[in-house]
């Protein structure tokens, strides 16, 4: 192909994806969160998501259509992340850095020692899953539960679920074998079902206050 | 019997992988015998309804 096609098409598509607002902002808006929970500051996080999106955007015919613009600016993304967090290392205080090392949990408040749940942690059935998604305070309770995943965990299960990126690419990406990965995910989300039962759906589903 | 540990493992990485026929079989038996399993088994599915929703800027058209 001569440069000058190339070019032609690179226009054309990236005109494509431009006239999709509804799509490019759900891709942004997914970004946006998830590199603010990465970054802990929500002014980074948009800075980094606008750079990764135009970078992604003005390679637009290496990729071949949707599901792999949203992989692209996830991937510049991350590197962005990296390096921001490779410069906040040095504040970075003792504690949140023994957090991250500290994830060989054993659940044994989860599970009894025949590994059958314990009769108080046994998962009970939910009222109504779907009207909770229409209250504001459901949002903040769901907030709090993922900030307090272990950062690993946050970090994968976030990649897996906002970003919807499959195992492998994960793997990849964190350079984690697929058991680990497993491991990481299974702990996440043993973590928030809790979580969510406590704070939400065993308070009535309308709890005032966040303790 | 597969225990609760062994089965919450398994419908986590069913969302990851596909399942071998054993491995269904041994945890359509568990859940179908433990009431706490098969609740965890809805949940799963809620909990990525409700964190796909929440990517996608759902829980900013609540009222606040």
């Amino acid at each position: 192909m001569s440069a000058n096609s190339n070019r032609q098409e690179n226009t054309k598509q990236v005109g494509n994806l431009l006239a999709d607002t509804s799509f490019l902002e759900d891709i942004r808006k997914q970004m946006i969160r998830f590199a603010t929970l990465q970054l802990g500051d929500g002014h980074l996080a948009e800075d980094a998501v606008q750079d990764a999106l135009i970078g992604a955007l003005k390679n637009a015919t290496s990729f071949g259509g949707r599901a792999a613009l949203r992989t692209w600016v996830f991937a510049i993304l991350k590197n962005k992340i990296a390096d921001t967090l490779r410069h906040k290392q040095r504040v970075v205080n003792a504690s949140s850095l023994l957090r991250e090392e500290d994830e060989d949990e054993d659940f044994s408040e989860l599970f009894d020692r025949k590994g059958f749940w314990q009769p108080d942690e046994r998962p009970v059935a939910w009222g109504n899953p779907e009207g909770s998604l229409r209250e504001a305070h459901f949002w903040r309770v769901f907030e709090a539960c993922l900030d307090g995943l272990p950062p690993k965990q946050a970090r994968v299960f976030m990649m897996r679920e906002f970003i919807e990126l499959d195992a492998e690419e994960i793997c990849v990406a964190v350079d984690l074998t697929t058991s680990n990965l497993h491991v990481l995910l299974h702990r996440a989300r043993l973590r928030l079902r809790e979580c969510l039962e406590n704070k939400w759906y065993l308070q009535g589903e309308r709890n005032d206050e966040l303790s | 019997m597969m225990n609760c540990r062994e089965a919450t493992q398994l419908m986590s990485e069913s969302q990851e992988r596909k399942l071998s026929l054993k491995e269904s079989m041994s945890l359509g038996m568990h859940t179908m015998m433990c009431k706490g399993c098969h609740n965890y088994k809805q949940q799963m599915g809620t909990l990525r309804k409700i964190t796909r929703a929440y990517a996608k800027g759902k829980n900013e058209q609540t009222e606040k």
